[in-house]
């Protein structure tokens, strides 16, 4: 059993991105664990076809406490034999969501979850590793590989260098190495270029660059990824391949994040900065 | 035996060489030798009368070297609010921190318990899981009615916040806005998490500036008058701040507020109306006492109950600040009970004459006790305190005799190697400390709990202290256990 975290900057295709991919999986013959470490609990909806599977924090909260739970009311079953789990955890603005992905790993864990049959668990984490809670997924007998979806934006590159330096952190006490940059393209000038040389900076690779397809917005209105959605179509491939890449993957490194400097100097090698006029200097 | 000034640095350089060097210079600046007072004269600059005053204070613990100081939370729950008897404190968080502090403090109080006096109780919101992962509003507010439905005569409701509610950043200030107007009683939020600050001390401030914000000028005296004072600070631990009113009023004050053993909330709200406030306990206190001097032009002013030669320094002191009848009175009530109190001095002194003690305790009676000890023929060596602050020292150190160490913050290591080289006949400290040094064959007297005795305020409490002390220093057990020296 492979255990896989994806991690990467707010809103850049996480949760879509990782369920097309687990499509591509379980289509290849591969049993499948997604456990949905955001509050949102929307990890799961395109395997399930459901608007947000009943969350172990939800539940646990109606009924008093974990202890009170079963893993199959939290635990559901999708597209061809996906099993799907989400964390869950409050609204915005009130209590410790962080606490709430440590809470539901632990259930998820000591209920037996983790079955030998499962090939792949993959954990699809909140967008900011803003406290300890979101870095449970990293932590030691957890996953053990990393992929950040990124983009050729600067705030999203600016997000993988950071989580870098979390799974430096947790390389040294947990060994959790880093597969590789998962590109979520937003066709940004030269973006092929630009995350390549970044994950050639921190020491890792490319691993696929998912091309922007509106097939992947009509899916998600029907609830359905890409791969059921539309088998034909040519992003259905591209996330077979992302699938068939991390099945095949052995390149796992501990990263070496850049200094602030150096990740602005790399945006300004492929012309990403040179377009802000010089101010004028009059006499 | 007594050591000299000189013997005491050299026991004090040898405790210290046990630490690694940083640690040692750091430790170094907690402590103090009092000089005799032609030195004092020598080394002191002109401003302050006191040169050996600075003792550094009121910063972190070394980690690892067994500090008995408490937290936030302890110093507003467990001191300030805790005695408050007609109101339902509320430990907010997990079980632990009210569970293990119920009743360890001994604050008495009137009234029937569970119909108008609460302070026997435990009240905790006993957080799970779900609490912190989706907040604690929901239950706290429940809690909130619940206390309501239950105890109908509570006055109020105080959170005392535990370290999780800050951590998860719950609003308790709108839940406690929120039911104070849905229940029509106080609803106090306080924000004690116990990780803040370094010692309990913060949570005194926070606790003061809580009862500042919610409770203090919210209610108006019916019948002011010239006599009218408040007493602050006294924890009534054992019957103490009984046994205080008791002499205020025998001077012919009128107390209408008690901060805050046996108190409540009706009369701390009015408490702006007084004409003096009385502060027993400055550390604890002093920031409630400055915001009424400040805002409402009340003055305030210390006073020491312990020993008679202290409880006639401050009845005198008292008087003078009101009219010629009460200073009559002041001498009256002198006088009145002289007899009795030269009875228990004639009868306890030749037997603790020239004993030593050596004392460590928190906010006050580290330098108020030296008087009643005073009293009875014993002498201070050592003195510390396990939250002070400058003042404290400043208002410690002249007090105290040629020789006498003070100590700030002292660690389990400094303490039992300094009792064990000073070798003083007594020493009062906490329960922490009691069978260590009980156990080493020294005379021991818990100064925090009155070791479960009490009163020691006031004329009440004196022979009931010269009896405890005499107890511990002559008891018979001490000639059949071996002292180490």
């Amino acid at each position: 059993m492979r255990q896989i975290a994806i991690y990467g900057k707010g809103g850049i295709g996480k949760s879509t991105t990782t369920q097309n991919l687990v499509a591509g999986l379980a289509e290849a013959g591969k049993k499948v664990l997604i456990v949905g470490c955001d509050p949102k609990a929307d990890s799961t909806r395109l395997i399930l076809h459901a608007k947000a599977q009943t969350t172990v924090m939800d539940l646990a909260r109606d009924r008093g406490g974990v202890e009170e739970l079963e893993l199959s009311e939290v635990m559901m079953t999708g597209y061809r034999g996906v099993k799907c789990a989400e964390s869950g955890g409050p609204e915005p603005g009130v209590g410790c969501a962080g606490r709430g992905v440590i809470t539901a790993i632990n259930f998820l864990e000591e209920n037996g979850a983790y079955t030998p049959d499962l090939d792949f668990v993959f954990y699809d984490v909140l967008g900011d590793v803003v406290c300890g809670g979101f870095a449970m997924p990293m932590r030691e007998k957890k996953a053990q590989e990393i992929y950040i979806v990124t983009s050729g934006e600067m705030m999203a590159m600016y997000a993988a260098n950071n989580i870098c330096r979390g799974i430096v952190k947790y390389a040294v006490s947990g060994g959790i190495r880093l597969g590789g940059l998962i590109c979520n393209s937003r066709k940004v000038d030269k973006e092929y270029e630009l995350i390549a040389a970044l994950a050639d900076k921190l020491g890792t690779q490319l691993i696929h660059f998912v091309p922007r397809d509106n097939v992947v917005q009509r899916a998600e209105l029907k609830r359905m990824t890409v791969i059921e959605y539309e088998p034909q179509a040519n992003q259905a491939d591209e996330y077979r391949t992302l699938a068939r890449k991390i099945s095949e993957n052995k390149n796992l490194v501990v990263p070496t994040p850049m200094t602030m400097d150096e990740l602005e100097e790399l945006l300004i090698t492929y012309g990403f900065m040179d377009t802000e006029p010089e101010i004028a200097v009059t006499a | 035996m007594k050591p000299s000034a000189k013997d005491v640095r050299a026991i004090l350089d040898e405790v210290l060489k046990a630490y690694p060097e940083k640690t040692r210079k750091k430790r170094e600046g907690h402590f103090a030798v009092k000089d005799s007072p032609e030195a004092e004269a020598a080394a002191s600059d002109g401003e302050s009368a006191c040169s050996t005053c600075a003792v550094k204070s009121n910063v972190k613990s070394i980690p690892g070297v067994m500090t008995a100081r408490g937290c936030a939370y302890a110093g507003s729950k467990g001191v300030v609010w805790g005695p408050i008897r007609d109101m339902v404190h509320l430990s907010h968080g997990p079980v632990g921190c009210g569970y293990y502090s119920w009743s360890t403090r001994r604050n008495l109080a009137q009234g029937k318990p569970g119909v108008d006096n609460f302070v026997p109780f435990q009240f905790t919101s006993d957080f799970q899981e779900k609490d912190i992962v989706y907040g604690g509003a929901q239950k706290l507010e429940d809690i909130c009615r619940e206390v309501t439905t239950l105890f109908p005569l509570a006055k109020g409701i105080s959170i005392q916040s535990e370290c999780p509610i800050g951590l998860i950043g719950d609003d308790i200030e709108a839940s406690a806005k929120k039911m104070q107007a849905e229940l029509g009683v106080d609803v106090v939020p306080v924000r004690c998490e116990g990780f803040r600050g370094v010692s309990q001390s913060l949570g005194h401030h926070i606790a003061n500036d809580a009862i500042r914000d919610h409770v203090l000028g919210k209610s108006k005296l019916p019948d002011p008058g010239p006599y009218d004072v408040a007493v602050i600070g006294d924890y009534n631990i054992g019957g103490d701040a009984w046994a205080s009113r008791k002499i205020l009023e025998e001077l012919g004050l009128r107390v209408v507020a008690m901060w805050s053993g046996d108190g409540q909330l009706e009369t701390m709200k009015l408490t702006h109306n007084v004409k003096l406030n009385l502060i027993h306990c400055y550390r604890s206190m002093n920031y409630i006492a400055r915001h009424m001097e400040e805002e409402y032009g009340i003055p305030w002013l210390e006073y020491n109950f312990f020993g008679p030669t202290r409880i006639e320094a401050s009845l005198r002191a008292i008087a003078a600040r009101f009219d010629d009848k009460i200073k009559e009175n002041a001498e009256k009530v002198i006088e009145r009970h002289k007899p009795a109190m030269d009875a228990v001095v004639a009868k306890y002194r030749p037997r603790l004459d020239k004993k030593t003690v050596m004392l460590y305790v928190g906010g006050l009676r580290p330098r108020h006790v030296i008087g009643a000890y005073e009293d009875l023929g014993m002498e201070i060596i050592g003195a510390g305190y396990e939250f002070g602050h400058a003042d404290d020292y400043k208002r410690t150190i002249p007090q105290m005799k040629e020789g006498a160490l003070i100590y700030d913050d002292v660690t389990e290591h400094e303490l039992d190697a300094l009792v064990k080289n000073m070798k003083p006949d007594m020493v009062g400290a906490g329960i922490k400390e009691k069978y260590v040094f009980q156990k080493m064959g020294v005379p021991f007297r818990q100064m925090h709990s009155w070791d479960y005795s009490g009163p020691y305020h006031g004329y009440d409490g004196f022979p009931i202290f010269a009896r405890d002390m005499d107890m511990a220093v002559n008891s018979p057990t001490w000639d059949l256990v071996k002292a180490p020296w």
